[in-house]
């Protein structure tokens, strides 16, 4: 196993080709089952590690958390379409953070490809990097690779469980397992007979699994490709779903945290006597770089943490925003951490004739801003450490949580809640550590420790600030070259340095998706990836390096169909069209879908963008009017090529919920440092869309891609470009920087 | 001092400080956590109650001056017995995180005690100070229509 591992660790952090031979060796050796994480009771049987039936009736474990994208309505259906048991007999809750759980589908976005053109050779090492995550123990909701990632693997734990049950119902009565029939979680057999899964579910246990199973045809699907009932929405409407802030135990007391607003800095030093002559508060708590009060209520806690005086050591990076857009811009001019597309040859593309044009973007920094603020419920018993939180990456956290207080891993579980929202902000596991770092120091004493949201906003780990510089060729109306670079701090580099110990070397795809892979047959193609590491804090951000690239790189193909004199949905469309057809067919929906081609309604323009990320291409057209000289989104569209299309509604929610997400950073988001603070704190100044300012959406979903596409962020990067772009074709103005309301007013 | 509050018609003696906001007294004295916690200055509507009947932000209102029975999420209606509006949530699939959903729906709740066939705009006017992270507006807007529709056709 230490060469084993050995291999896996240099197949993650090196290119392809030069592991071949051992990432093959490896799938066989890694497919072996891990131990099953399940801990069943002593009435259950773990089937699988995805299923226990028992006499409450199925149990889908999840892998993967709720945080609204609907996973608890996907991967039940998944199971259910094989398995042949009625909607409402499966329960779901999220299962204890095992290396078992891994995800798949999170490492096949790694490989340094353009996702569009997955050749047999790309299938191979996709296939291969799969093993990846589970050598590493990630068990993460993100990426949008949930569905992906269950789609075989939960049809193949329903068939296979329903075949082990139908073989038990055989034994018993004494027939041939293939005259048995399954329905509404019962075998039922000839003449009538009935039992029900409850009732063989021991007897299965002593069945040995039948493996690679045939899984139905979509067209005999009952519950895929419909919308399913979301499990999950009684609870969401009653004020019954319990999230991590949620989470009350007996005895239990009430804490918050302030950390140093100068990120990574020091504290000197803190006097917290009125604190503590304060009501309800019973300690103030020294966390090295912060404190935490603990009180008999949350407010209370909140309350007495802002009289605490500290003293705080200075921040590590660049006093200002400003100063930090500096070290980012002329990081354009270092040598390229990455060239990951280089298409003909752009340095000698250009003839005398050509039209060359240029223009240089910027982005700032963007917090998650989830509706729940951090929060997490802590449990030290001192031989244990129970976690109630939601966590997008619960095995990372209960490892960090484990270091941070002296305990082995297996003496720390955590809980999963529902999550209030996650974005990316709770794959990161600093609130969970925090929590059971005051959970240790009251040992004994369950804590539930809130953030109050201007602590959230200011702990971030942010949406990198990024610029670009683009120059594009452009000959007889046609688009000849594209040059682009791009600078930012590394998500990549310094996340997984924080998960993993080690930043992965080489190029960093995660900082050029967005427009070194985008489906545009442009001869001269190249995307330099320039590194401009600053020790700011940031994280993975809904889309993560889409969120900037698709910006950067629809606005500026925007300008170039605009300077060649085309009309811009035309333009992408030529381009796309001799690349890769499920682009080119969802920017011919949004076009059929908005009257594109037929004239304008008066007093208002539309914009188109298009990006293919997370093996979805997803265009969007908005229109906007003006209004007493202020813009308003009016109307919205959106198409997207999901190859097969699970739910339909909860894509449109995903779908609409990606493009809000987008549009309320590209219109009014931006986090400033002064003094090397977060200036924003709260909704009054780091505001989002809201439902007056929402325009209508419209969302068709396409299947012709041929693989499974995510659908929580493809939504996002098209969502600035097109608003730009429809800004542009409304006023004449080429906003290059966002937030847009910096240039202009919108109606709100 | 020792106070009393009524909420969702239980009476209860809370001891806590008089400026301690309802929304603590709900979530951490009583339990109540379907009301959330979302910015603490009325920004994003998570909080939302009635008092009386009306839709507040309950991280605005201290302890000693709540002024009349109080109700939640909890109150407005429970599986068997759902208010119009949960139904309709349901019926259109609204809530994706659901953080916001509590606040949204009483707020809601209010808008339609008050005009019970709200046109887009007038949605658009009240549910204005909701904030929705994940964008479920559009499924807000169809959802108050449709309990609108259902409360008018009894």
């Amino acid at each position: 196993m230490p060469h084993w591992g050995k291999i896996a660790r240099r197949s993650f952090l090196i290119g392809a080709t030069a592991v071949a031979g051992g990432v093959a060796f490896g799938v066989w050796q890694y497919r072996r089952d891990l131990p099953n994480p399940l801990e069943p009771g002593e009435d259950e049987v773990a089937l699988n590690p995805w299923v226990i039936i028992d006499q409450k009736g199925v149990t889908l474990i999840a892998a993967r958390a709720e945080m609204g994208q609907g996973v608890y309505t996907t991967l039940p259906a998944l199971l259910a379409e094989e398995l042949d048991v009625a909607w409402d007999q499966i329960r779901v809750i999220h299962g204890p953070a095992a290396q078992a759980y891994y995800n798949a589908g999170l490492m096949s976005h790694a490989l340094p490809t353009t996702d569009y053109d997955r050749t047999a050779w790309q299938e191979m090492m996709v296939e291969a990097m799969s093993i990846l995550p589970k050598m590493i123990g990630l068990q993460v909701t993100g990426g949008s690779t949930s569905t992906l990632d269950a789609y075989d693997k939960l049809r193949q734990a329903g068939a296979t469980a329903r075949e082990v049950l139908k073989q038990a119902a055989a034994q018993r009565l004494g027939v041939a397992a293939g005259a048995l029939e399954t329905r509404d979680g019962r075998v039922i057999a000839p003449g009538g007979v009935e039992l029900s899964y409850q009732d063989l579910a021991e007897d299965a246990a002593r069945i040995t699994p039948p493996r690679n199973l045939e899984l139905r045809p979509a067209a005999q699907w009952k519950y895929l490709g419909r919308a399913m009932p979301r499990l999950d929405m009684l609870d969401k409407v009653t004020g019954a779903a319990q999230f991590g802030i949620d989470v009350r135990l007996p005895g239990m007391m009430f804490a918050t945290v302030r950390m140093n607003p100068h990120l990574g800095g020091a504290m000197n030093g803190f006097d917290a006597s009125a604190a503590l002559a304060m009501p309800g508060v019973e300690r103030v708590i020294d966390l090295g770089n912060g404190i935490a009060v603990v009180a008999t209520n949350t407010w209370l806690a909140m309350r007495a943490a802002e009289a605490v005086e500290i003293d705080w050591g200075a921040a590590p990076y660049p006093a200002t925003s400003a100063a930090m857009l500096d070290v980012i811009r002329a990081a354009l001019d270092d040598p390229p951490n990455s060239t990951l597309r280089d298409d003909g040859d752009i340095a000698s593309a250009t003839s005398p004739d050509d039209t060359v044009i240029e223009a240089q973007y910027s982005v700032p920094w963007l917090a998650h801003a989830t509706m729940e603020p951090m929060s997490a419920a802590a449990h030290h018993t001192g031989e244990r450490l129970e976690i109630w939180t939601g966590s997008q990456a619960p095995g990372f956290a209960e490892e960090a949580a484990a270091k941070a207080v002296g305990l082995d891993p297996e003496q720390v579980r955590c809980h999963v809640t529902y999550l209030g929202g996650g974005f990316g902000r709770r794959g990161e596991s600093d609130f969970v550590v925090l929590a059971a770092r005051i959970a240790a120091a009251l040992q004994g004493t369950p804590v539930q420790v809130t953030w109050s949201r201007e602590e959230d906003m200011r702990h971030d780990f942010y949406r990198p600030a990024a610029v670009a510089r683009m120059k594009g060729i452009l000959r007889d109306g046609r688009a000849v070259g594209l040059d682009g670079q791009v600078a930012a701090p590394s998500v990549t580099r310094q996340s997984m340095a924080r998960m993993t110990g080690n930043p992965p070397p080489g190029p960093d795809k995660g900082h050029v998706e967005g427009m070194f892979n985008q489906p545009y047959a442009i001869p001269n193609y190249r995307v330099r990836g320039h590194l401009a590491d600053l020790d700011v804090p940031i994280g993975f951000w809904r889309s993560v390096g889409n969120s900037f690239n698709g910006f950067f790189m629809e606005s500026f193909i925007d300008e170039m169909a605009i300077a060649a004199g085309r009309d811009p949905l035309a333009f992408r469309l030529e381009l796309a069209e001799a690349e890769h057809a499920p682009s080119a067919g969802v920017l011919r929906a949004v076009a059929e879908m908005s009257g594109w081609d037929a004239p304008r309604a008066p007093g208002t323009a539309m914009g188109v963008a298009m990006t293919h990320s997370f093996h979805t291409p997803t265009a969007v057209v908005i229109e906007v009017a003006l209004r007493d000289g202020a813009i308003a989104l009016t109307r919205a569209w959106m198409a997207c090529d999901v190859g097969t299309a699970l739910d339909p509604a909860i894509i449109e929610a995903q779908m609409v919920g990606g493009l809000v997400y987008g549009l309320s950073a590209a219109m009014m988001e931006e986090i400033s440092f002064e003094n090397g603070a977060v200036v924003q704190g709260n909704f009054t100044d780091y505001d989002a869309l809201r439902q007056h300012q929402m325009p209508t959406v419209a969302v068709r979903i396409l299947e012709t891609s041929g693989h499974i596409g995510g659908v929580g962020e493809p939504g996002t990067p098209p969502a600035a470009p097109a608003l730009a772009n429809a800004v542009f074709a409304m006023t004449g103005q080429r906003i290059r920087d966002l937030p847009l309301n910096t240039h202009l007013r919108f109606v709100g | 001092m020792v106070r009393q509050v009524t909420v969702n018609g239980s009476r209860h003696e809370i001891d806590l400080p008089d400026d301690v906001p309802l929304l603590w007294v709900l979530r951490d004295a009583l339990g109540l956590t379907g009301t959330k916690y979302g910015c603490g200055v009325a920004a994003c509507g998570a909080c939302t109650v009635h008092i009386d009947g009306q839709a507040v932000r309950s991280c605005q209102v201290a302890l000693a001056d709540v002024w009349g029975p109080v109700t939640t999420i909890e109150g407005l209606g429970q599986p068997g017995a759902l208010h119009a509006l949960q139904q309709a949530w349901i019926d259109h699939q609204v809530a994706q995180c659901g953080y916001c959903q509590s606040g949204q729906i009483m707020q809601a709740a209010d808008l339609l005690a008050v005009n019970p066939v709200p046109s887009d705009a007038e949605i658009d006017a009240a549910m204005a100070g909701n904030l929705c992270r994940c964008g479920t507006y559009p499924r807000i807007r169809a959802a108050v229509h449709a309990a609108a529709r259902a409360v008018q056709e009894g």
